[in-house]
This record gives C-alpha cells, sequence and structure tokens, in this order.
C-alpha cells in the first residue's frame, strides 16, 4: 500500500522552469530539506524552488576540532542527537509547520554514509507519517542549485565548478537536472588540500578559512609552487601534487635550518591553488562557448577564488555567479532548490531509498 | 492504547504493534543488514495489512518503542531516525528499550537466569543478566560490554550462592553461536540455550517492553532520543587514551 501523497496544488507557472518538460504540472511549493552528508546537519524551507524561508545549520565544527578532521562516527551520532531540534527550527522559523509542506527532499549521497544515513532514515520515516513525496538529492547538484537561490535570473545552460572538501567538478549544466561532467579531481579535493596544509603549517582545522586568513598576510609569489596537469582529459584536476610539494618545502627548510614563512607558504599554495581552478574552469568556457559561469562548494566561499574567477569572467565577457558564504557551506536550502527541480522533472523516491556515499553526479538512484 | 515496537539494532530488522496487552502485527527479518532499505518498506507492508494508518484518529499511536541499544553503531541510527522521524511526524514520544532488556524479555517467565549475548567484537559481548518473578523482570546486572570470561564469572557466582538453589542460565543472542562451546566448557553451572523462535531481537519484545516502560512513564520527547552505544567512537576512545597517558607521563616543555 503506498501512503504517499498527491504533489501540492497546482498552481499557474510563472517562471521557464516550472513549465515542466515532461508535460506534468508538478509543483511542491513548500519543500522541507534536511541535509547531513558530512558534519553540519542542516534544514530549510524552500518555496517555489529559490525562495528560501528558513535555512538552519547546527555545525559540529567545535567538535571534530578536537580530532584535526571530520570523525565519520561521531559526525553521526551527532547528527542522530540534534536533527529533530534542528527540523524543528526550520518549520518554527518560517512560521510553518509540517503539514503545509508539500514534499521533503533529502541528500542521500554523497558524504559520509554514516552521515547520510541518519538524514535518509529520518526523512523517510517523516514522509512517510505525513504523507508526503519523497526526493533524495545529490549533494553535489544541491551546491550547484545553491547558484538559483542566489540568483533568481539564473537558468540553464551555465558552466559550474564545484569545489568544497569533498568534491572539485568542473560541470556543465546543461539543463535543469542535466548535468555532463568535464573534469574532475584524479586525487585530493581542492579543499582537502587546504585541510592538509593548513595541518603542515599548524593552523588546524578547519584548513580552508585559516589558511585563507594567513595568506592575506603572505606574498603568492614568494614560493613557485607547481600547477600540476593532469594527463588525458585537460579538465581534470590535481592537488596532491601540490600538497606534496608544500611538504616537500616545509620538510627541505627545517633540513637546511632555514627559516621559513608560513602566510607565504598560504598565500603561495593559496595561488596554485585558485591558479589551477581557474585555468580549468576558463579553458571549459572558451571550449564550450559558455556564457555564463557559476561557482559552488565550500571553497567558493574562498576570497581569493571568488575574485580570480570574477577577473577572469569580466576579462572575456562571461557572466559570473556565486552563492553568498551562507549559500556555499553545507546547507540544506540548497537541497530544497535542487529537490524542487528533481520533482519538477517527475523525480520521486520510495520508502526503501539508500544512502549512496559514492553516488555519481547524474546517476539515476 | 497502541504502541510501535522497533528494533534494527544487529542483523534482525523488525517492527511490531502491540495493541492493549496483544501483538497485532510483527514483521521480522534476519537476513542481511540492509536495515536502510528494509526496516520502513516493512512497516509500511505491516500497517498495509492491519489496515492501520497512525495518522488517524482510529489508528493513532500512544508511543513508539525502539531498541535503543547497545548494537550495530549504525543500525541503531536507523532505527533512532526513523523512531525519531515518526515522533516529529506523528507527534509521538518515543519510548527508549534497552536492546538486551528486550532480548531478555523474549524469555518472559524464565525460571533461571536469561543472559542475553551480543556479540560486540573485539573480544567482547554485550550482556547482562535478568530473572522474573511475581509477573516482573528483575535485573541482576543492568546492559553492560564485558568481555564472555567475565561474565561467565559473575554467572558462576550469582549461581553458586546461597539460596540459588542449582539454577541453571539461559543465553540468547547472536553471541551464542560465537561463544556457545566457551561457554559449555567452562560453566560450572547448568546452562541452557533458547530456541530459534526466542532467540534473536523481535519487535514485538520491544513493542511489549515498551508498552510496560511507557506505562511506567519513561518515555522521552522523540527530539531528546539518542542511542545508547555503551561504547565511544574509537577517536574519542584513543583521544582519552592519550590525554590519561599524558596524566601520567607529562610531557616535559623543552
Amino acid at each position: 500500500m503506498s501512503r504517499q501523497g498527491s504533489f501540492g496544488q497546482e498552481v499557474p507557472a510563472r517562471r521557464k522552469d516550472e513549465q515542466n518538460t515532461q508535460g506534468r504540472k508538478i509543483l511542491a511549493r513548500k519543500i522541507l530539506a534536511i541535509e547531513s552528508s558530512c558534519d553540519e546537519t542542516a534544514a530549510a524551507i524552500v518555496q517555489d524552488g529559490r525562495t528560501v524561508l528558513s535555512n538552519v545549520i547546527s555545525t559540529q565544527i567545535p567538535i571534530h576540532t578536537l580530532y584535526g578532521g571530520v570523525v565519520p562516527e561521531i559526525a553521526s551520532r551527532k547528527h542522530t542527537e540534534r536533527i529533530n531540534q534542528v527540523i524543528r527550527e526550520a518549520l518554527a522559523q518560517a512560521g510553518t509547520a509540517l503539514d503545509e509542506m508539500d514534499a521533503v527532499a533529502v541528500t542521500c549521497g554523497p558524504g559520509l554514509v554514516g552521515a547520510l544515513l541518519v538524514g535518509v532514515a529520518e526523512a523517510k520515516a517523516l514522509c512517510w507519517a505525513a504523507k508526503k513525496p519523497l526526493v533524495g538529492v545529490h549533494h553535489i547538484e544541491g551546491h550547484i542549485c545553491a547558484n538559483y537561490i542566489a540568483n533568481p535570473e539564473l537558468e540553464p545552460p551555465f558552466l559550474c565548478l564545484v569545489v568544497s572538501g569533498g568534491h572539485t567538478h568542473l560541470v556543465r549544466v546543461v539543463d535543469y537536472g542535466v548535468y555532463e561532467i568535464l573534469g574532475k579531481t584524479v586525487d585530493d579535493a581542492a579543499g582537502e588540500a587546504f585541510d592538509k596544509v593548513a595541518r603542515a603549517i599548524g593552523l588546524g582545522y578547519p584548513g580552508g578559512p585559516k589558511v585563507e586568513e594567513k595568506a592575506k598576510e603572505g606574498d603568492p609569489e614568494a614560493i613557485a609552487f607547481p600547477r600540476a596537469k593532469v594527463d588525458g582529459n585537460a579538465y581534470d584536476f590535481s592537488f596532491s601534487g601540490l600538497k606534496s610539494a608544500v611538504l616537500n618545502y616545509i620538510n627541505g627548510c627545517r633540513m637546511k635550518g632555514i627559516p621559513f614563512r608560513e602566510a607565504d607558504i598560504a598565500a603561495s599554495f593559496q595561488a596554485a591553488v585558485v591558479d589551477a581552478l581557474v585555468s580549468h574552469a576558463m579553458l571549459g568556457a572558451e571550449t564550450y562557448h559558455e556564457e555564463k559561469m557559476a561557482i559552488a562548494g565550500g571553497v567558493a566561499s574562498n576570497g581569493a577564488f571568488r575574485t580570480a574567477m570574477e577577473e577572469a569572467c569580466r576579462k572575456r565577457g562571461i557572466a559570473f555567479f556565486s552563492p553568498p558564504p551562507i549559500l556555499c557551506t553545507d546547507n540544506a536550502a540548497m537541497i530544497g532548490c535542487a529537490g524542487y527541480y528533481d520533482l519538477l522533472r517527475g523525480r520521486q523516491d520510495d520508502w526503501a531509498l539508500n544512502a549512496y556515499p559514492s553516488l555519481k553526479l547524474g546517476e539515476a538512484r | 492504547m497502541r504502541v510501535l515496537g522497533l528494533d534494527s539494532s544487529g542483523l534482525v530488522a523488525s517492527c511490531a504493534v502491540w495493541q492493549d496487552g496483544i501483538i497485532i502485527g510483527e514483521y521480522t527479518t534476519n537476513f542481511k543488514k540492509t536495515h536502510s532499505t528494509t526496516l520502513l518498506p516493512m512497516l509500511d507492508a505491516l500497517c498495509g495489512m492491519l489496515g492501520l494508518d497512525f495518522g488517524t484518529e482510529e489508528g493513532k499511536l500512544d508511543a513508539i518503542a525502539v531498541a535503543a541499544g547497545p548494537g550495530s553503531f549504525t543500525g541503531l541510527r536507523i532505527g533512532a531516525a526513523t523512531a525519531k522521524g515518526l515522533g516529529l511526524a506523528l507527534d509521538l514520544p518515543v519510548v527508549p528499550v534497552p536492546t538486551v532488556d528486550a532480548l531478555a524479555y523474549n524469555l518472559w517467565g524464565c525460571g533461571g537466569l536469561v543472559c542475553p549475548l551480543l556479540d560486540a567484537r573485539r573480544q567482547q559481548v554485550y550482556t547482562g543478566i535478568y530473572r522474573f518473578r511475581n509477573g516482573e523482570m528483575l535485573e541482576e546486572q543492568a546492559q553492560c560490554v564485558c568481555s564472555i570470561e567475565e561474565q561467565a564469572g559473575i554467572l558462576d557466582s550469582l549461581c553458586s550462592r546461597e539460596g540459588a538453589d542449582g539454577q541453571g542460565v539461559v543465553f540468547l543472542g547472536d553471541g551464542v553461536p560465537v561463544y556457545r562451546s566457551f561457554l559449555e566448557a567452562n560453566l560450572h553451572i547448568p546452562c541452557a540455550f533458547a530456541p530459534a523462535h526466542q532467540n534473536r531481537q523481535r519487535g514485538a519484545s520491544v513493542a511489549a517492553l515498551g508498552a510496560d516502560y511507557f506505562a511506567k512513564g519513561h518515555a522521552v520527547e522523540a527530539a531528546a532520543f539518542a542511542p545508547i552505544y555503551l561504547r565511544l567512537s574509537q577517536a574519542e576512545r584513543e583521544l582519552r587514551e592519550r590525554e590519561n597517558a599524558e596524566k601520567e607521563n607529562p610531557v616535559k616543555e623543552n
């Protein structure tokens, strides 16, 4: 017996994206979204895909800082403790109730499996009991969709560079929910490299904001770190060589007794990462004659990266889009937005929805 | 009164509905650890068979009882998040039922001691010791994590003390296949092993004991419920060990 109810009321389409490509008018006007793929427990209420009524994020960063990085088991435990409060807070801040939701969207991958499972099990039980449609959302699609929230005028096609602690993807957004991956990292994600370098120069976790802060006092040209090229796909990234170069530089200085400036290392390392990211993105934009370029993911809140991307786009006459930092970090509003377009395209999940720790972008689940 | 029981603490996935002193439905599998894809479909199927809709006045629940732990960390969280999601949507409290208590309750009325054993890996078991008297389940030893040798020693001394009257112990749980030969060879007291229909977690036991605990006021707000792991995560354990080692051998600052 299916207990899933119908999608919300039908209302007249107003935007191009509300005119469903498959001819079905499916409008989940208010969506409760849940995100628990890593170390933030988050819930949001999103209206009509792009209007954020509330966006609650309960971060675990202070806990994981004790361990120098995210501990999956602890993250899973904290999600379980916090999830109901976070959902209730999101509903309360939006001045709404579960009954008024038209659907529930939840991150089902990729991410830490134990962490994802908490959100997925909670969302399924919630939907089942409240008789709401359920949709599992791809975390990276969520990051990309953060741009729709921040820029109401943005519509596909566009190119998006997704950069976070776990992902580095250059993606062509062909249409809502239709993605073509041009390139991705073959080893470390860019954010991961920030974390590792932060640890090496004693800045601690989380590395991104700490390296960025330190880099402000340093010279980005002080040390010539390598700009890695990957054999094969010109759009693929590699950051493990750069990370090793930083570690070798530090070890070399120590062995020779040469003093080094952490700020110069931070600035030079950051410049090398930004260079690699921007040059790949511009190559994609030129090859595919893209008129619009967006960035997404945790590293998209890095000021040096934003500025460099904006400048590179401006020079080439490409319109540049970026979400504000609150939508770059892991959050549920972006999941609500992505879920809205998934539902609009006729996607819906059943009670067997699972967590998929290595879910590929655009993969059926 | 109506109470839902959920158990996904081990290999078993189970759900059952207790209604005014009887189990009106139970769905149990002991097959594969795929609880994230099976537990809710099982509950959906069970309610479908029973024509039960928790969202209506006729079908409403009074509480959600869940095997609260110990057990598989992931399994416990699937049960916990399911219970919490249901609790949030239906505005119901959660009754945390200790996994070992619920397992012992399978053998309600047993004359001797009841000792559930759950394989906790790392040479340990999750266990406890219970007896039944005047229709009540009494705890001789609250659920805990220890080695099988320790537990065997405690059982031997409990049964050999004055007034024990040569009573034995019945074992059950997924720790039995692992430790049965050890127990048969080393225990000095009569022992027996529960049969197939009683020797694993059951949603019915969680629901029945949960109804009892609920009547006694042992319910919590769904938001406040968290599993009882009985163990720290590996990272926390190692951090504590390092801190303790530093306390004993303080590193001198150069």
